[in-house]
């Protein structure tokens, strides 16, 4: 992308406004694996990959099928005196939901498991059309925009760190052993990580508005 | 010459009379309030950014306040119930040696909070009067707020946890206290605060 320093074309079309910062560059094609940056806050701009789409749909289904493992399976165990607890993802998120702290139960239901899935499915309705290319589904455009909106509430990779640290602190007390949901979690977060290294915001929405033309 | 440390000249859409969407980038005419690629609401300037960004931060540190006063935890070892508050927990961790821990709990429920509320309202008053921080340097302070808010939850986990974990009736028990609603809630509340920023202000700030 170029910046334009004087004369402008009065056509918007040609144009395209950095989000974070406002500086108008000209459009020009992007070619796949190139990264084009804004000039003044180098925010990335566009970042059109050859097989994103199809990866960031890979991508997403497996995080989906790791959620439910890492639901369903035990995620901690604990021994201590003779005693076997153990607490699966579910458990974790009812911690709370006796007395004063009730109302955070939903909220630790919303950040570890709800908001995450329904980030994945709303990617995988947004993008599925995509790869195959079809035409964009119904709603897209509002899918998309919640998914983008679910970006920094979805804390999967935050709560892999609070396991960490919980281990630490109880390491001294009990015997831990970890189930098998811990690994679908950790799994779960190296593939969200990776999956949004895939996305540029600007591409998608570049290819479903022309898709939608189309 | 140019003047050191400043960013070139450019052309912003504001300047041009036109809009610019901030999620997609589309350009568009003045006048339009919705952009026609993605459907978000559009604005030149966000005129209320500002006191959205200051009434979170505000209810943000009000909530911060019983967070770090009240038990976060409630732990009975053998019928004897302690509380411990935020800043009890890290001192015990350093007690019992775990030096990495402590400072990752540290580090996240008491210095990422803190420098959150001061790069905030920093960032919110560079907005109004001029400040020694380059607009490059302010942009990349809002990156990095914005990317590290919610690694505090850290510790609102591993309350949960904890709690899920540590339930052998008699011999040991954990129970959450009630800061860590609080802190949940300063954390949530300083998440909107900076996503209600308008980041184009930093640079118009710079610019004229």
């Amino acid at each position: 992308m170029t910046a334009e320093p004087s004369a402008l074309p009065p056509d918007p079309d040609g144009l395209i406004a950095c989000p974070s910062c406002d500086a108008l560059h000209r459009l020009r094609d992007v070619a796949p694996g190139e990264t084009a940056r804004c000039v003044r806050c180098h925010t990335v701009l566009e970042a059109p990959r050859r097989t994103a789409m199809t990866r960031i749909i890979m991508l997403a289904l497996a995080a989906l099928i790791l959620m439910v493992a890492a639901i369903f399976f035990p995620f901690l165990e604990l021994e201590a005196a003779g005693r076997i607890h153990r607490a699966s993802l579910l458990d974790t998120v009812m911690a709370f939901s006796s007395g004063l702290t009730a109302p955070l139960t939903l909220a630790m239901a919303a950040l570890i498991v709800i908001l995450p899935v329904t980030r994945f499915l709303a990617l995988i309705y947004v993008l599925a059309p995509m790869a195959f290319g079809w035409r964009p589904a119904a709603h897209a455009a509002p899918a998309f925009r919640l998914a983008e909106a679910l970006r920094p509430w979805a804390m999967a990779e935050v709560f892999i760190v609070g396991v960490a640290v919980a281990l630490v602190k109880v390491a001294g007390l009990a015997h831990i052993f970890i189930g098998p949901a811990f690994w679908a979690f950790v799994a779960l977060v190296i593939v969200t990580v990776l999956k949004d290294n895939f996305m540029s915001r600007v591409t998608v929405w570049k290819t479903l508005e022309a898709r939608r033309a189309s | 010459m140019e003047n050191a440390g400043s960013a070139p000249r450019v052309l912003t859409a504001k300047a041009a009379g036109l809009v610019g969407c901030t999620q997609c980038g589309r350009v568009h005419a003045p006048g339009v309030a919705l952009c026609s690629r993605c459907g978000a609401a559009i604005s030149s300037r966000d005129g209320t950014s500002v006191q959205r960004v200051w009434a979170w931060l505000f209810a943000g540190l009000v909530v911060y306040i019983p967070a770090n006063l009240y038990p976060m935890l409630r732990t009975t070892l053998l019928g004897k119930t302690t509380d411990s508050t935020i800043f009890g927990g890290v001192v015990d961790l350093i007690h019992h040696g775990s030096y990495g821990v402590a400072t990752i709990v540290f580090v996240a429920s008491i210095v990422i909070p803190v420098s959150k509320f001061i790069a905030i309202a920093y960032l919110a008053l560079s907005v109004e009067r001029k400040v020694s921080l380059s607009a490059h340097r302010r942009h990349v302070l809002y990156e990095v707020v914005e990317f590290i808010g919610r690694w505090s939850m850290i510790d609102v986990f591993v309350v949960a946890i904890l709690s899920s974990l540590v339930q052998l009736d008699f011999a040991a028990q954990i129970n959450p206290g009630i800061a860590a609603v609080s802190f949940a809630l300063s954390v949530a509340f300083t998440m909107v605060s900076a996503q209600s920023f308008d980041s184009r202000l930093i640079w118009d700030a710079d610019g004229e």
